[in-house]
């Protein structure tokens, strides 16, 4: 094999140019595979970041709606099979119960699933409806009661503040963090004070800590934050009343089974972040897809120049291939020079395109990008998993083995008889 | 090695061309050649000397009859088992020289020696350089092939052909393309590598002159042995 690797290494020191054209070639095509990979992963884990990062995997909640089974279908079941049969009964304009949109034995539910080996974080939160007074206008809004530590660490919180210190929201009582569409509504700036007024009628005063900016503008215009025990303040409910629970999973795909697990265990609404974002991984799909199919495309248009240049160079090498198979070389000692021949200037143009993949993508990851709707992103993005060199390394060998198997098979039969009698 | 004296057996070789109508070459062929025999084959242009030799050479494989060569036959073998023994047994020397011209001089000669595999690199390289010498080529070692003159090259294709010991030697008009002092200096070396190797030769030629001088002269004719 070394003997065979040697021959095949000295033919291409004697084509040398064309053998650099080919592999250039090669380069060319993985250094777009990788940058355009890079680029098109890092766009999707951005926008996918946009909605995921804010999003529990899994949200349970309760939701006001009319009970399944109204007083009167309990007296029908009753009545069934016995000397009074029930009769048809029609019941109009059906209102929800009359309820608190509150989770019922939230704290319990916290406490299982905080021992739960599947969950990751679990934080609850607290929705409130107010108005916000300013002068004689009154603004809707929505204020979330968070966790607000548990939030930094889990749905990057910190990252969507353009302004203030988050954990002046932990520390301080009736504090809040504004959405930027609101706080410019308001010209409320950081210090100032905020009126609210709850549905229930209950005023209060609270101050700016921060400006949030998801990057969504409808949202950034109702949405604030706030501590969770300021908004229970606010509402004048107890320490344990949370709308809501979130969970942040180990196993994101495992989010729909275990929403479902949920709900029917604790009697709540559970809803998964598949359901709840189903758009986003079509996106996805589809982006990685293109990028894929230009990335193929650009290798087999690379492998057809090996092809190309494989084929010359046996043409012009029919008499060293007939002299070294009548001096004991056989067929597929040939076919080997001439498959690592073209396996070399693979895995030579798969490796600089490596590198000129890296090089492109550093370059792409420093063109600055700055955008309203993504205010911590300051340049493009780049997704520089590994995975994308090692998909596009196993391409670069597999479609010039596949070039090179062809040509390579027409050197084995030459026949070497046909080239010297030829002469 | 075998028990036979003979290193090269041809028994009834039979061949025809099919494209574009069947015509026999080779009728009944049969002859053999014994270690250290110097034997030349003549003939009129197209009498079939040349397809004769390929077969011998087993390169050729189309063909009825059987070649046994070293007490093997080779009719039915393998394209690995046919490359090894023309690896092992023998050595070719064409009317064209046939070095490869991206490799140095010294190179091309130990080619064969290194895909036999049975020395290391040094000992090929120490047998190649030996081998130039005793064919006065060794200043030219180190060379690129196509840098020398016709009668340098044959010389070098000499040398490759006697790299690993070859048992028989076979030549396809090795003096065709040369002058008459060469010719005459590739003609010396070979009786020398009879007389001194005890190898075989069998050489196709064309010159009277040539075939006059060998031990045994075997004139074709009409793909026949005629004497």
């Amino acid at each position: 094999m070394k003997l065979l690797l040697t021959i095949a290494l000295t033919l291409l020191r004697a084509k040398l140019r064309q053998s650099i054209v080919a592999a250039v070639g090669v380069m060319f095509s993985i250094t777009m595979f990788v940058a355009l990979l890079g680029f098109m992963n890092g766009l999707n884990d951005l926008l996918d970041g946009l909605i995921l990062n804010r999003t529990p995997h899994v949200r349970l909640y309760n939701e006001l709606q009319a009970s399944p089974k109204q007083p009167i279908d309990v007296d029908y079941e009753e009545h069934v099979g016995t000397d009074f049969p029930p009769t048809h009964h029609f019941v109009r304009s059906v209102k929800p119960k009359d309820d608190l949109p509150r989770l019922r034995n939230a704290e319990a539910i916290m406490q299982a699933m905080e021992r739960d080996p599947r969950v990751m974080a679990v934080s609850p939160r607290l929705v409130a409806q107010v108005f916000f007074n300013v002068g004689t206008v009154d603004l809707n809004g929505q204020v979330n009661g968070i966790d607000v530590v548990q939030e930094i660490r889990h749905y990057r919180f910190a990252d969507y503040l353009t302004q203030g210190d988050p954990h002046d929201l932990a520390t301080g009582n009736n504090t809040i963090v504004l959405g930027k569409g609101l706080a410019d509504m308001m010209a409320a700036d950081i210090g100032e004070t905020v009126q609210v007024t709850t549905a229930a009628g209950d005023r209060a005063l609270l101050r700016v800590v921060g400006i949030f900016q998801s990057g969504i503008a409808d949202y950034d215009k109702v949405q604030c934050y706030a501590n969770i025990k300021t908004v229970q303040k606010l509402l004048a409910r107890p320490g344990s009343y949370y709308t809501d629970i979130n969970l942040k999973l180990h196993d994101l795909t495992a989010a729909p089974a275990m929403a479902r697990e949920l709900a029917a265990r604790f009697k709540v609404d559970a809803v998964d972040v598949q359901t709840a974002n189903a758009q986003f991984e079509t996106g996805s799909d589809v982006r990685s897809i293109i990028s894929y199919a230009v990335g193929v495309v650009l290798l087999i248009v690379a492998g057809f120049g090996i092809y190309n240049i494989l084929n010359m160079m046996i043409y012009e090498k029919l008499d060293a291939i007939a002299i070294l198979k009548a001096t004991g070389f056989s067929g597929s000692d040939v076919r080997r020079i001439f498959l690592l021949l073209s396996m070399i200037i693979g895995l030579v143009g798969g490796v600089t395109g490596l590198l000129g993949g890296f090089t492109m993508q550093t370059v792409i990851d420093n063109v600055p990008f700055e955008t309203a709707a993504l205010p911590t992103t300051k340049t493009f993005p780049i997704d520089y998993d590994p995975k994308y060199y090692i998909i596009a390394v196993s391409f670069a060998l597999l479609t010039t083995w596949i070039a090179g198997w062809f040509p390579a098979r027409k050197a084995a039969q030459v026949d070497p008889v046909e080239i010297i009698r030829g002469k | 090695m075998s028990g036979s004296p003979n290193i090269l057996d041809v028994e009834k070789v039979n061949k025809s061309f099919h494209d574009p109508v069947t015509v026999p070459v080779l009728k009944d062929v049969s002859f053999s050649v014994r270690s250290g025999e110097f034997v030349s084959i003549t003939g009129k242009s197209g009498c079939g000397k040349s397809t004769l030799l390929y077969i011998l050479s087993t390169m050729d494989t189309e063909y009825e009859g059987d070649v046994v060569i070293d007490g093997e036959r080779t009719q039915g073998l393998g394209g690995e088992r046919l490359a090894a023994i023309r690896n092992e047994k023998i050595g070719f020397v064409f009317q064209f020289h046939y070095l490869l011209p991206e490799f140095s001089v010294l190179h091309n000669v130990m080619l064969p020696g290194l895909k036999l595999g049975r020395k290391s690199a040094a000992e090929v390289e120490a047998d190649a350089m030996a081998r130039l010498k005793e064919l006065e080529m060794d200043g030219q070692a180190l060379k690129m092939a196509n840098q020398l003159s016709g009668g340098q090259k044959q010389r070098v294709a000499i040398a490759r052909a006697l790299i690993n010991d070859p048992l028989i030697i076979m030549g396809d008009e090795p003096t065709g393309n040369l002058d008459k002092r060469n010719a005459e200096i590739v003609f010396g070396i070979f009786q020398h590598i009879a007389a001194e190797h005890r190898r075989s030769l069998l050489i196709v030629t064309h010159d009277p002159d040539f075939a006059a001088r060998t031990d045994r002269n075997i004139v074709m004719d009409d793909g026949r042995i005629v004497s």
